[in-house]
C-alpha cells in the first residue's frame, strides 16, 4: 500500500487520538473547534422562510458530528451559515459562530469581511458539497483544478510545490497521482468524489463540512469513501460535520449527532445515545423509518398499521 | 373492492402469473465509428406469482431496471420472452392493451411521472378510460374516488381536484400507485418506487403497496438497492450483478446468510447501525 506509506510521511496530526472516543462526558472530549450559538438564519422572500431557528452546536476537534434531517429541515442551511456561505436572498438573522483556530486564537466567522473572510474559507472550515462530483469543470484537468486552489490561496508557492502537493493529495484519498493529467469525464463518479475531497482537503482544514458526499454513489462506492474519509480523520485531525438524512450510517460513524426539524436541532447526543435512548418523538420516527437489515423484523412491517398516519405527519 | 372483481376472479386461477424467461439485453454502444455491444441483462429468468413480492436489488448499472422496462414493455428483450398466465404475451396491437391492462408500472420519480398542467383526477380518468371504454363518466368520477381512497388519499373529494405541485412526494408516489391500479392491474413493477422520497414517509408507501399486495393478491417486483426493505417486503430476493442474477432465494436467508461474494459485499457495504463505532476502530487499528 503505497497510498498508506505516503500519508504516514506527512502525518501532522498532534490532536490527542482520544478527542473522537464516544463514551466520554462530552465537556472533556477535546477542545471545541467551531461553535454555534443561536444561530437564525431566514430566506428574505414573501413570506420570509425561517430555515433555520436558534440552532446551537459545538463542534470538537477531530470529532465526527452528524447532523440529520429530510429534505428543507435547514441542514445545508445552516451548513452554509457556518462557513459564511450564504447569498441572498438568505441572511443569518441572529446568533453567533466562533472557530476557535489552533492557534489559540477565537474568529467570530460572522463578523469576516474581505480578504479575511477569503482566507478563513477553505483553509480553516473546507466543504465537500451535495453532489460536488459534478461541480468539476468539465474542460479543465485535474492537476489545473487542485493547482488552481493553491495558486488562489498560497500565491507564494512554487510550481514544483503545487505539483507535490497535488500528488500528494491524490495519493491520500487513493487515486492514483497519474490521475492528474484526466479530465474529470475519465474518472467514474467516487473518483471524481474523491478528487473533490482531495481539494477540500488542500489547505489543511481544521473542519471539513460534508454535504451529503456520498448520496449520489452506489453502496459500495459510498463504503469505500467513507472509510476513506474515517482514515483521514484519523490521520490528519480535522473535525467532519456529516451531513445525510442515512440516519443508520450516522449512527455507524459519528461521534456525535445532532437531528434537526424545521429548522430546529431537537435532540442531540452521542450516536449511542441517539440509537439506544432517542428522547424526541422524530428522531424515534426516523430511527423506526429504517427496517433493521439484519435483526428483528418490527411490528409495524407488513402490518400497514400507521402508514396513514406517517404520511399525513410528513406531508 | 367491487371493481377490482374482474381481476381478482382472474387470478384464482392457479396458471396465474407473469413470467420473465431467459431475458437478454443488448444494447449498441456507439462513438464515433467504433462500436461495442453492452451487454445489459444476461440471461435472467423468473416468476411473479399473485400475492407474492420478488425483490431484485443490485446497483446502478447491472441491469435491474432495464428488466423493470421490458417486463412493462416499454423495451424490447433481445431474446427470451415474457409470459402472462403462461402465455407469450404480445408486442403490439390491442394484445399490447390487455397486457398493460394486467401488468403496470410505478417509477421512480413522482415528480417527473405526472404531468403537472392536469389534476389527479384526470391521471386516473385516463387509464379507466382507455382500458374501461365502456364505463359511463358518473361510474369513473366513482371509480377515482375508490381509487384515491384504496391508496388511502382520503376523503378523496379533497386530492382528486388538486394538481400533484400541490401533493407531496409521498402523496405523489401514491397517486401513482393509484394510477397503476387504476386499469385493474395484477402484477406491479416498482422501480425504485421509494429512493426519492423523504426517509420518513417510505416505509408508508411500502406499507400501503404491501397491504394492497396481500389484499388484492397483486404480484409485484420491487426493484431497489435497499438490502433492508427488499428483506422486510419481500418474499424473495434475485441479486442482480452486471447483468446477471448472481443469487437467489428467500428473503432471508439471502440477506442473513448470503452465499455469493457479491451479495457478501453489498450486505458489508449496506449502513447498519448495529455496527455502531466499528469502522472508526477498524481504522484506528489501521484497518
Amino acid at each position: 500500500m503505497s497510498r498508506a506509506g505516503r500519508a504516514n510521511g506527512i502525518d501532522r496530526t498532534g490532536i490527542p487520538v482520544e478527542a473522537g472516543v464516544t463514551g466520554i462526558d462530552p465537556s472533556r472530549r477535546g477542545e471545541p473547534v467551531l461553535t454555534a450559538r443561536d444561530v437564525s438564519i431566514e430566506y428574505e422572500v414573501e413570506p420570509p422562510v425561517k430555515a433555520v431557528r436558534g440552532a446551537s452546536i459545538t463542534l470538537h476537534r477531530g470529532e465526527l458530528l452528524g447532523l440529520a434531517g429530510e429534505s428543507g429541515c435547514g441542514k445545508t442551511t445552516l451548513a452554509y451559515g457556518l462557513n459564511r456561505l450564504l447569498k441572498a436572498p438568505a441572511l443569518m438573522t441572529g446568533g453567533e459562530v466562533v472557530f476557535h483556530d489552533a492557534s489559540g486564537r477565537d474568529i467570530d466567522v460572522v463578523g469576516l469581511d474581505g480578504e479575511a473572510l477569503r482566507t478563513f474559507r477553505w483553509s480553516k472550515v473546507s466543504m465537500v458539497f451535495q453532489g460536488s462530483m459534478n461541480s468539476l469543470n468539465p474542460v479543465m484537468s485535474v492537476r489545473k483544478q487542485l493547482h488552481d486552489v493553491f495558486t488562489t490561496h498560497r500565491p507564494g508557492m512554487r510550481r514544483a510545490e503545487r505539483e507535490a502537493r497535488s500528488a500528494e493529495l491524490l495519493s491520500l484519498v487513493g487515486v492514483d497521482p497519474a490521475r492528474l493529467s484526466s479530465f474529470p469525464h475519465e474518472l467514474s463518479g467516487g473518483m471524481r468524489q474523491r478528487v473533490m475531497i482531495a481539494m477540500a482537503l488542500a489547505l489543511d482544514p481544521q473542519v471539513m463540512i460534508m454535504d451529503e458526499p456520498t448520496t449520489a454513489l452506489d453502496v459500495v462506492v459510498q463504503r469505500g469513501i467513507i472509510r476513506e474519509i474515517m482514515r483521514l480523520r484519523e490521520r490528519l485531525g480535522f473535525a467532519v460535520v456529516f451531513i445525510t438524512h442515512d440516519l443508520p450510517l450516522l449512527i455507524e460513524i459519528s461521534d456525535r449527532i445532532a437531528i434537526m426539524l424545521e429548522g430546529r436541532i431537537v435532540e442531540q447526543g452521542t450516536a449511542e445515545e441517539i440509537y439506544r435512548t432517542p428522547s424526541h418523538e422524530y428522531t424515534k420516527r426516523l430511527l423506526s423509518s429504517f427496517p433493521s437489515l439484519r435483526g428483528d423484523r418490527g411490528d409495524f412491517i407488513r402490518t400497514g398499521v400507521g402508514s396513514g398516519a406517517v404520511e399525513g405527519g410528513a406531508a | 373492492m367491487s371493481a377490482h372483481g374482474t381481476a381478482t376472479s382472474g387470478t384464482s386461477a392457479t396458471s396465474a402469473s407473469l413470467e420473465a424467461r431467459n431475458l437478454v439485453k443488448d444494447f449498441r454502444l456507439r462513438s464515433g465509428v467504433k462500436s461495442r455491444i453492452l451487454h445489459a441483462v444476461r440471461d435472467v429468468s423468473f416468476t411473479l406469482e399473485p400475492g407474492r413480492t420478488i425483490a431484485l436489488v443490485g446497483e446502478s448499472g447491472s441491469g435491474k431496471s432495464t428488466i423493470a422496462r421490458m417486463m412493462a414493455k416499454l423495451e424490447a428483450p433481445s431474446s427470451g420472452e415474457i409470459l402472462l398466465d403462461g402465455a407469450p404475451s404480445a408486442t403490439g396491437g390491442s394484445r399490447l392493451a390487455s397486457y398493460r391492462r394486467d401488468v403496470q408500472m410505478v417509477f421512480q420519480d413522482p415528480f417527473g411521472s405526472l404531468n403537472p398542467f392536469h389534476p389527479i383526477r384526470h391521471h386516473l380518468e385516463r387509464p379507466l378510460r382507455i382500458h374501461h371504454p365502456r364505463l359511463s363518466s358518473k361510474e369513473i368520477g366513482a371509480r377515482v374516488d375508490e381509487l384515491l381512497e384504496r391508496v388511502r388519499l382520503s376523503p378523496a373529494s379533497t386530492f382528486a381536484d388538486r394538481r400533484p405541485h400541490e401533493l407531496s412526494g409521498g402523496q405523489r408516489q401514491r397517486v401513482a400507485i393509484a394510477r397503476a391500479l387504476a386499469p385493474g392491474a395484477r402484477f406491479i413493477i416498482a422501480d425504485e418506487p421509494v429512493s426519492m422520497l423523504d426517509v420518513s414517509i417510505r416505509l408508508g408507501v411500502l406499507n400501503l403497496l404491501a397491504e394492497l399486495q396481500r389484499q388484492e393478491q397483486l404480484g409485484v417486483l420491487y426493484i431497489t438497492h435497499d438490502l433492508a426493505t427488499a428483506r422486510h417486503f419481500s418474499d424473495e430476493i434475485l441479486v442482480m450483478y452486471r447483468g446477471e442474477i448472481v443469487e437467489r432465494g428467500p428473503s432471508e436467508r439471502v440477506i442473513l446468510d448470503p452465499q455469493h461474494e457479491y451479495t457478501k459485499t453489498l450486505l458489508e457495504a449496506a449502513a447498519d447501525p448495529d455496527r455502531l463505532g466499528r469502522l472508526r476502530d477498524e481504522v484506528r487499528n489501521g484497518g
